[in-house]
């Protein structure tokens, strides 16, 4: 195959497919008990340096209690997947991240993200190689398929492939000029969930975004779940269980783990503290406020739910029968 | 903004009755954050209930009864006909069923390239803005993309500092040579003063349009490339009094847009 044109970008995570599938062989397959508290998966699950990636993003079901105990831990130089909105913004506001494969940080409605442009316009995320929204995707499903890398019809003839580590190759088939990305393997991968069991069987109602294919990409996985369920009850509609056990290694219950993004059917988005933290994001200082307010000075995601406040929280849960 | 006759309008009012009128009814649009999603909005609630609204995430089919703020919140699978995730979506947007895409940009040029990545140098930016998101894949894969900006000479420039999203890259032919799917291409740009198309064979921006009230002379002077102007350029219709009745009192009551 002819290799047209090659991205000028760098590969910021190692490609080894074989090593993939033997960490996959030695991962437990028992079915074991892992619950257990943010902490406790952030300290064992994610280390200083690690490649880590959030699903969905931003404001919906956003694993926003494992970010956040990210931050707390102040787990640094990491390497991020960012197709992000909130979740990304606090690990920038932190300073902890040093390297980005980007297609979209910004705060959608409300505009740029000022800590993405404070962090990559100072050099202090010294890497950022950009793809597209499919493209980010597309290359956690060749990790999930196991192979290493997929053509697709996305990016090809932009700056957006120019500047990133994809090929372009004419196809054997065709002869048409086609991209080529690179399967893209987690080291973490963070997704939060309407349901889990205690060993990890994972169920999402709504869209599933990219859970699927980013649970199968991640060398380590950690669920967060707005509620552990009985695995009898997984069991009576196995069709719904969009992320299997084995894939798991921890399981956080997280009820509002995703606020102050939505729920979808649970609790709607909390538009008044993402307007706190739009206005607060704009300047370093209040961005460091925000930070000690809500992450620093709260101890864990409960104590972070009780500043926040019952009536708040209740406010934005959808009424029975409402939806 | 006003016209003889007509109910005041503002320009971001303007923006999106114009784009609404483009949608057709029994059709599938790619909609994202903002203005498309107004638009989109709208035109079901005039004359096309029958669009099939399409989302990045994973909804398909939704019908707009409240505002998303967000293509994966709620709202984009509210009553809709299938809820899956991205991969569905941009994979049905690769196979050639989605019609139509809504592009926005901080910079755009004469065929129709569109930057949101970087202005300035890539490895040095001066602003680095939020990156391709779904924008390159819609821009690659729908059949007709609609860009909605508004329209100056700090965005409308000979040269973008970024191809995020291919326009017609270098001209005729350009996209094919690449390897983009045959047929495909910017369709129409909607900005605050015309509506503009592509020459069907230099594939430059041409005007076929100016809003109400505007002269072309200002549409070519907030141009910051030459622009090509036929000899009948047709003058847009104020939105309506029915149009921005809906708009402003079912649409986007709570006025996060308008």
């Amino acid at each position: 195959m002819e290799v047209i044109e090659s991205g000028v970008g760098p590969m910021i995570q190692s490609l080894d497919m074989n090593a993939f599938r033997e960490w996959n062989r030695q991962k437990p397959k028992g079915l074991v008990d892992k619950r257990m508290s943010e902490a406790e998966a952030v300290s064992r699950f994610v280390h200083d340096g690690d490649y880590i990636g959030t699903e969905l993003y931003g404001t919906v079901r956003c694993p926003m209690s494992l970010v956040n105990e990210i931050v707390r831990q102040g787990k640094k130089d990491l390497r991020i997947a960012g197709q992000g909105v909130f979740e990304l913004d606090m690990l920038l506001a932190a300073h902890l991240v040093k390297a980005l494969d980007i297609t979209y940080i910004g705060l959608e409605v409300y505009g740029v993200s000022e800590c993405l442009r404070r962090e990559v316009e100072s050099g202090r995320v010294e890497t950022c190689v950009d793809w597209s929204n499919a493209g980010i995707t597309w290359r956690f499903k060749a990790a999930a398929m196991g192979v290493p890398f997929l053509p697709v019809r996305s990016m090809l003839g932009s700056d957006t492939l120019k500047y990133s580590a994809a090929k372009v190759v004419q196809c054997p088939f065709t002869g048409d000029p086609i991209a080529l990305l690179p399967a893209l393997i987690l080291d973490v991968g963070l997704i939060h969930v309407h349901r889990s069991d205690k060993y990890g069987n994972a169920q999402i109602d709504g869209i599933s975004g990219f859970a699927a294919e980013m649970a199968r990409a991640s060398r380590r996985l950690i669920i967060s779940a707005e509620e552990i369920v009985d695995t009898e009850f997984i069991r009576q509609q196995p069709d719904r269980t969009i992320i299997p056990y084995y894939l798991v290694d921890g399981v956080v219950e997280a009820p509002f783990g995703s606020h102050p993004g939505e729920m979808c059917y649970v609790y709607k988005r909390d538009e008044a503290q993402i307007k706190s933290w739009v206005e607060a994001s704009k300047e370093e200082t209040t961005t460091q406020a925000y930070l000690q307010k809500y992450i620093y000075g709260v101890k864990d995601h409960r104590e972070y739910l009780d500043f926040i406040g019952k009536d708040q929280l209740e406010n934005l849960c959808y009424e029975r029968g409402q939806i | 903004m006003t016209s003889p006759n007509s109910t005041p309008y503002n320009p971001n009012e303007l923006l999106i009755c114009t784009a609404s009128r483009l949608m057709s009814d029994h059709t599938t649009a790619f909609i994202g954050t903002g203005i498309p999603m107004l638009a989109a909005a709208l035109a079901q609630k005039m004359h096309a209930p029958n669009l099939v609204l399409v989302f990045e995430f994973g909804g398909a089919g939704a019908l707009l009864d409240l505002l998303p703020l967000a293509v994966g919140e709620e709202n984009t699978f509210h009553r809709a006909v299938s809820a899956t995730g991205i991969c569905d979506i941009m994979e049905t947007a690769q196979r050639g069923f989605i019609e139509y895409g809504f592009l926005g940009g901080a910079q755009v040029d004469p065929y129709g390239n569109l930057n949101t990545t970087v202005i300035g140098d890539y490895y040095h930016p001066k602003v680095r803005l939020p990156g391709s998101g779904g924008g390159n894949d819609v821009g690659s894969h729908c059949w007709q993309t609609i860009i909605i900006m508004r329209q100056d000479k700090r965005r409308f420039i000979e040269k973008v500092d970024f191809i995020t999203t291919p326009g017609y890259l270098t001209g005729p032919g350009a996209r094919e040579k690449a390897g983009l799917p045959p047929g495909t291409g910017p369709f129409r740009v909607v900005t605050n003063l015309a509506v503009m198309g592509f020459h069907p064979e230099s594939k430059r921006m041409m005007l076929l349009a100016t809003q109400p009230d505007i002269p072309v002379e200002q549409v070519v002077e907030n141009t910051g490339f030459e622009l090509i102007i036929p000899d009948k350029v047709e003058v847009n219709q104020s939105p309506s009094a029915q149009e921005l009745s809906i708009l402003r009192e079912e649409v986007d009551k709570d006025r996060y847009y308008i």
